[in-house]
């Protein structure tokens, strides 16, 4: 029996693609117009980054953690690195995450709110103590400020002794996603993209380990934008920074390798594998045939993929775990390289030891128990996953091509364009759950009567603001003044001049400059960005 | 009351999350209202300001990050200085339910936690507006 379209209502996924009953050979022939699927570590790497891909090493887990002040920090960092974590992924409290110190008027009850709070070198000192750092890797989600952090983690670094040229780790660093979503930006967006280019030619150049940017599609889709616009929007992104370090005279190859991406997990399973594989190959194509890399290296789409914050709700809040896991098992069989899981309470709060545990276990599960390890791209060679990469891949081109016609992401962005187009989406996304035709399980459909109950939370503690505050007024009152003096006008001086500024900010870590004083001497030189507002 | 209510739609503090304000907004543009969004990062005082100048009938806050009690303890004492106080005051965003007493005794007339309909927003603010 054949069954025809038309037989039953279209099913259309949330990137516009029509989605068949049944698909066959001929549908992959069709969508694929005589491309090979390729081999895992071949490229277009559609099938992965690596030929053995887990079968070397599972992924690499790493949680998004850190609150309070740097003791607290590192002590949740050792408990997630003793229940088998293998990186860090630490986050900033938001008046580090702008450019503040902890004493700044506008930090008043910020202070290590939502992250953990640095104001000067000492607190990287303190938050990494006792960590192995050629073990653990780790990722600092920082964007705004993010010339001073990456200055104060080498600085860090190297001050316990470890050669900065071998040293891995990554840094968020796209300021272009956080004028989009998130909203951590500092500098008007030229500036803020010259101190990208200056932190991947530093890196280039000392640290060629380091992965001095992770181009975030992930937060462009938690604000509103489908899966194929989250793809095509960080690639366009991605190649605003190749532009600017080619501009200086780098080659691709000598940085391509070290520029990584952060992804969003949440949606339909069969289109978000889709994307993650549809998204490799036109990376690789990208590098390849626009920018003539030569070493597969440059060419291949390393992700940490996961989160799906957009997709939890606060109704019925356990469900989470189940979503959780779907979105871990989704990351698994796309390939990915590290993965990070939102924890269940993560729509009221920052997770909790035992949420975040609950979390790492997932993922474990899925190494120990279910076989995610074993082979790879399991999904390849079936005939809906191979048609549906390949009509996501020609969606993506369609965007990207939209995004240039209309003048390059980098004005849409400043103009607020884009911020615009996504949020109409959210809106449109929003009165569709309300209205039901987007189901949301326990939100829209299958509901209970949940009495109100109070949620275990992660306390937020104010007094670990002033114990801060406290820390940062004895480093100030401890170090060489003068010196700090000098080394802050030679920010500001290389700022002036156009020039490099990394080796001067790592001069002022040193000094225990703070991350308020240096960025205060960039403002003085960029401005600030002011934000296009509408809605 | 002549033409279309004015809604001031604030983010405060540092938090950077303005999906669920602009949702907000658009929703509240497309009930007939009239919306003033303020963008990221403003200060107790600069929301007070921003009511006071565009004369608006409903000070809204969105709040993602955790900071909504001191801020709006800071900004009572601004609305009262200011005559403000007989605006209508709402908040939403992610609101614990163990905050929302506190929030009530503050003097918010309306919290709207993450998961509110946009409807109950819209018809919460025309029926409490004279």
């Amino acid at each position: 029996m054949t069954v025809s379209n038309s037989e039953s209502k279209p099913v259309i996924n949330e990137s516009g693609i029509e989605i068949k009953p049944v698909y066959t050979a001929d549908d992959v022939a069709e969508a694929m117009n005589g491309e090979a699927i390729g081999l895992p570590g071949e490229y277009p790497f559609v099938r992965g980054i690596h030929p053995l891909m887990y079968r070397r090493r599972p992924w690499t887990m790493r949680q998004y953690a850190g609150f309070g002040n740097p003791h607290e920090t590192n002590q949740r960092f050792k408990y997630l690195i003793e229940n088998g974590q293998t990186g860090l992924n630490v986050a900033f409290d938001l008046p580090t995450q702008i450019g503040l110190d902890s004493d700044d008027a506008m930090s008043i009850g910020e202070v290590g709110r939502v992250g953990m709070a640095v104001d000067s070198l000492r607190d990287f000192e303190i938050a990494f103590d006792g960590i192995d750092l050629d073990k653990i890797t780790v990722s600092l989600t920082i964007n705004g400020a993010a010339t001073t952090l990456i200055a104060m983690y080498l600085a860090m670094a190297e001050k316990r002794g470890y050669d900065i040229r071998n040293l891995r780790g990554t840094a968020q660093n796209d300021i272009l996603k956080e004028f989009i979503g998130r909203g951590t930006w500092v500098f008007p967006v030229d500036a803020s993209i010259k101190l990208v280019g200056d932190t991947i030619e530093y890196c280039a150049e000392h640290a060629p380990k380091y992965s001095p940017v992770s181009i975030c599609g992930y937060h462009i889709r938690e604000s509103g934008c489908n899966p194929v616009q989250e793809m095509a929007y960080a690639f366009c992104i991605g190649k605003a920074y190749i532009d600017e370090a080619l501009a200086r005279g780098l080659d691709v190859d000598e940085f391509a390798s070290r520029l990584s991406f952060n992804f969003d997990i949440f949606g339909n399973l069969f289109e978000q594998v889709a994307k993650f594989r549809a998204g490799r190959g036109l990376w690789a194509r990208i590098l390849r045939e626009d920018y003539g890399a030569k070493d597969p290296r440059s060419m291949v789409m390393r992700m940490i993929a996961g989160g799906g914050g957009g997709g939890l709700a606060l109704e019925q809040p356990e469900v989470n775990i189940v979503r959780g896991a779907y979105y871990a098992l989704i990351s698994a069989l796309s390939g990915t390289q590290t993965m990070a899981l939102c924890s269940y309470d993560e729509a009221y709060t920052i997770p909790t030891e035992y949420s975040a545990r609950i979390s790492l276990r997932t993922m474990q599960v899925l190494i120990e128990e279910m076989g995610l390890c074993d082979t790879v791209d399991p999904m390849a060679g079936s005939y809906y996953m191979e048609t549906l990469t390949a009509q996501m891949q020609e969606k993506m081109r369609e965007v990207m091509a939209d995004v240039d016609d209309r003048g390059g992401i980098v004005k849409l962005v400043a103009e607020g364009l884009v911020q615009a187009d996504v949020s109409a989406q959210a809106y449109e996304t929003h009165q569709g759950i309300e209205s039901g035709d987007i189901r949301k399980v326990g939100v829209n459909c299958y509901r209970i009567e949940e009495e109100e109950r109070e949620v275990e939370f992660h306390p937020y503690d104010e007094a670990d603001g002033e114990m801060q505050i406290e820390s940062l007024q004895q480093i100030k009152a401890a170090r060489d003044d003068g010196a700090v003096a000098t080394e802050l006008d030679r920010v500001q001086g290389a700022a002036e001049a156009g020039d490099n500024v990394m080796p001067a900010i790592m001069a002022a870590v040193k000094s225990y400059a703070t991350v308020g004083e240096i960025t205060g001497r960039l403002t003085d030189v960029y401005g600030r960005f002011e934000e296009p507002v509408r809605f | 009351m002549s033409g279309p209510a004015k809604v001031l739609i604030a983010k405060p503090g540092l938090d950077g999350h303005d999906q669920g304000a602009k949702v907000v907004a658009r929703a509240l543009l497309d009930a007939g209202f009239e919306v003033h969004y303020t963008g990221l990062r403003q200060s107790p005082e600069a929301v007070a300001q921003t009511a006071l100048e565009e004369d608006v009938d409903v000070i809204g806050l969105s709040s993602l990050a955790g900071s909504h009690l001191p801020f709006c303890r800071r900004l009572k004492e601004l609305i009262d200085e200011m005559g403000l106080a007989d605006k209508l005051w709402i908040i939403g965003g992610n609101i614990p339910a163990q905050d929302v007493a506190a929030l009530e005794g503050i003097g918010l007339d309306g919290v709207f936690a993450t998961g509110s309909k946009l409807q109950d927003i819209t018809d919460f603010i025309k029926e409490r507006l004279p």
